[in-house]
């Protein structure tokens, strides 16, 4: 197991390091962002700028080769120094803190959502095939996927809105923003929480059961499942401890692929709802090119699907010894 | 058959029997026409009768079909041209349509629609003018266009009524008819996902065939590669690069700019199905054959290999294509993707971006419904698809 973990956590490291570049790449590609008008801005001052057109040069080496940019910006993020927003004209570090967090909170709950309601109904309809409920299922699951998560969001609030009077958008009370945590401040944002852990949830759970329900449908043709029913196993009891036990490992190994399209839902939800998450400030970082915000962002996006990935490895190692006692070469 | 020459004598050898019909090969094995039809057909053909068992996703090629058709008809079908605007019908209410008049069947036709100030909530109300029927013109001309960009014509299937306005699903803050709009929008939200996928499709099979034929070092990059694009969430990377297209390229650019960043995330599932296809198919005595005969690995892969998977290639497609469909409706939603003038679903979906907006004119998420409709039709294509690709099982 041990030997399992750190050859999982060494092969994390180039991955990080080549999205890292990547990221870096790309944060650098549009021409005029905001970094180099201020720049330019400064260079034209003449006198008056010089001292902080020095300061920037040591900071950033903005006159550095690419790669040394790279580096420096890669030293930076290893250190907890994120830059420098020119748009917020902040620190970057200052900027996210709490941003990261929720992140974080909304896509743990996303994905224990997920968890949570895909797995009874996607059995369900295993071992009910062709009723009722599994058609009710397939059919919910369709328009899950279908359905983008950020139009459902528009929907929601608009119906929520004619329905209810209410606003659902927003993380919190607006009383609450920018307040000391409290109790009261949890409250409120737990109110809130459900609204877009559902949304952005709908697809991923969709997706879930279709492939849980395979996953079990696969398992109960299998011929042990027939031997016990004739060795007079009760179902029940047969199918927690048997297929129910198989179907689990691709449930969790699953995880690879649900985690980078639950962030980028919430991403794009956020933006919708107005979440103080990541996606918002994102969104508007990209639009005026605030390189080292965005770039942040991207990176803080990547590092938590790669951790997810991780954890959801290390969980099925944990679950299915093949893998664990092979050193990880069964994928 | 004919008869032996008599025997004469009990001692003399047999004598050799040698039939004198003519040779056919089949003649045991005759089988009804019917079953030879069955046994004789390509693959082609088998995938077609099994997926036309599939009902749910030959209704969903119909309704794709009808939709891409649309696409070279747009101006005729839109009952206005793309940007007339009606500075007297800002955020109109749909209208609706009429059959009978005072008990008097007088075909479809709409009323008059006049603005109302509502003074207790200040909002504005759209009323109708019951005295006044005016019926909607058929096959007539109305704004002109350049079809297809190239020929001036004014002919549409229908046009608003002499002195009224015909706004089937409202109009937008500019008096512009939405469901014109939408017709023309779908020009570029469906093109989107078929250039995006034939991208990613030339990339993929380049790319997944280098590493399934060669297999070593380049394989092992290339899966690193995979990887890596595979564990970032695509929304974010995809709205960073279509941040960085430049905002002075014409829309034409930014238009093939966003296919190309589209189909730079959507390869790698492509290029996997096509090497591990490759892997297995390499092994298979024909690929051997054609080597030993001297094909080159090109005409190997492209005679030889690809045409025994082509059906899971396209299956596998058809069901990227609602993807891309949906990230460019994202992205310009969003404000990162196409802008006016140019008109897609999502660049429509823009104006209800302000949400007290859309509680006081709610027609303006219209244009989510063909994304939906177009996006699960691909889903059910996509499916019937995948299950005929292989219609042997």
């Amino acid at each position: 197991m041990i030997r399992y973990v750190a050859h999982r956590l060494l092969v994390m490291v180039p991955t990080l390091l080549v999205i890292s570049f990547l990221v870096f790449v790309i944060i650098q590609l549009p021409p005029g962002d905001i970094f180099t008008n201020i720049v330019n801005e400064l260079r034209a001052q003449g006198e008056r700028g010089q001292a902080q057109l020095e300061h920037l040069r040591q900071t950033y080496g903005f006159d550095r080769p690419f790669l040394e940019r790279y580096l420096r910006w890669l030293w930076g993020l290893v250190n907890g120094d994120f830059g420098y927003s020119f748009d917020l004209q902040r620190p970057v570090s200052q900027v996210v803190g709490e941003r990261f967090l929720f992140t974080f909170i909304l896509n743990f709950l996303t994905i224990l959502f997920i968890w949570a309601v895909s797995f009874p109904i996607g059995v369900y309809s295993a071992v009910y095939q062709y009723s009722v409920g599994d058609y009710l299922a397939t059919f919910i699951g369709y328009l899950g996927l279908a359905v983008p998560n950020f139009l459902l969001a528009i929907v929601m609030l608009y119906f929520a809105n004619v329905w209810f009077g209410t606003d659902i958008g927003g993380l919190m009370d607006d009383q609450y923003r920018d307040q000391p945590w409290t109790w009261a401040k949890v409250g409120s944002v737990l109110e809130h929480l459900w609204v877009p852990v559902i949304i952005i949830g709908t697809a991923g759970t969709a997706g879930m059961i279709r492939r849980l329900r395979a996953n079990v449908l696969d398992e109960l043709q299998k011929q042990y499942v027939v031997t016990a029913r004739a060795k007079g196993l009760s179902p029940g009891r047969l199918l927690i401890k048997y297929p129910l036990r198989m179907a689990l490992n691709p449930f969790i190994a699953d995880i690879g692929n649900l985690l980078p399209q639950v962030i980028s839902g919430a991403a794009i939800v956020s933006v919708v709802l107005g979440l103080d998450t990541s996606g918002e400030m994102l969104v508007r970082a990209l639009q005026v090119q605030d390189m080292y915000l965005a770039g942040t962002f991207l990176m803080f996006l990547a590092v938590l699907t790669v951790l997810g990935t991780l954890v959801s490895d290390l969980l099925l190692a944990w679950l299915d010894p093949r893998i664990r006692l092979t050193g990880g070469v069964v994928r | 058959m004919t008869s032996s020459p008599p025997r004469t004598n009990d001692r003399d050898p047999l004598p050799h029997f040698v039939s004198d019909l003519p040779f056919s090969p089949e003649s045991d094995a005759a089988m009804p026409p019917e079953m030879q039809r069955y046994y004789m057909a390509s693959q082609w053909t088998m995938m077609w009768w099994k997926l036309r068992r599939h009902r749910l996703a030959v209704f969903s090629a119909v309704v794709l079909g009808l939709f891409y058709l649309s696409c070279l008809f747009s101006e005729m079908l839109a009952p206005y041209a793309l940007e007339t605007r009606n500075n007297a019908y800002i955020y109109a209410a749909p209208t609706e349509v009429h059959w009978v008049h005072e008990g008097e069947f007088i075909g479809p036709f709409v009323y008059p629609m006049t603005k109302e100030l509502d003074v207790s909530t200040f909002q504005t109300r759209w009323a109708e003018d019951r005295s006044r029927p005016l019926p909607l013109r058929w096959f007539c001309s109305g704004d002109p266009y350049n079809w297809l960009g190239l020929i001036r014509m004014d002919f549409h299937i229908v046009c608003p009524p002499e002195g009224g306005a015909f706004f089937l699903l409202g109009a937008d803050r500019l008096g512009r008819d939405i469901f014109s709009r939408m017709i023309y929008g779908a020009r570029i939200s469906l093109t989107v996902g078929l250039v995006g996928v034939a991208l990613s499709f030339v990339l993929g099979i380049v790319i997944g065939g280098l590493a399934g034929y060669y297999g070593g070092w380049v394989d092992s990059a290339v899966q690193r590669v995979i990887e890596v694009l595979r564990s970032f969430p695509e929304l974010p990377l995809w709205m960073a690069l279509s941040a960085a297209l430049p905002a002075n390229w014409d829309m034409v650019w930014i238009y093939f700019g966003l296919t190309l960043i589209l189909a730079l995330l959507d390869w790698p599932s492509l290029a996997r199905a096509v090497r591990s296809k490759l892997l297995a198919l390499r092994e298979e005595d024909f690929a051997t054959a054609a080597y030993l005969m001297g094909a080159k690995p090109r005409r190997i892969i492209a005679r030889h290999l690809l045409p025994s998977f082509a059906s899971h290639l396209i299956a596998s497609a058809s069901l990227s294509i609602p993807g891309m469909i949906l990230a460019e409706t994202a992205l310009s939603y969003l404000g990162l993707g196409l802008d006016s003038p140019a008109v897609s679903w999502g660049v429509l979906l823009k104006e209800a971006t302000d949400f007290t907006i859309v509680v006081l004119y709610p027609w303006l998420i219209y244009p989510m419904v063909p994304v939906i409709l177009v996006v699960l039709a691909f889903n059910f294509l996509g499916d019937g698809l995948r299950d005929a690709a292989d219609p042997y099982k």
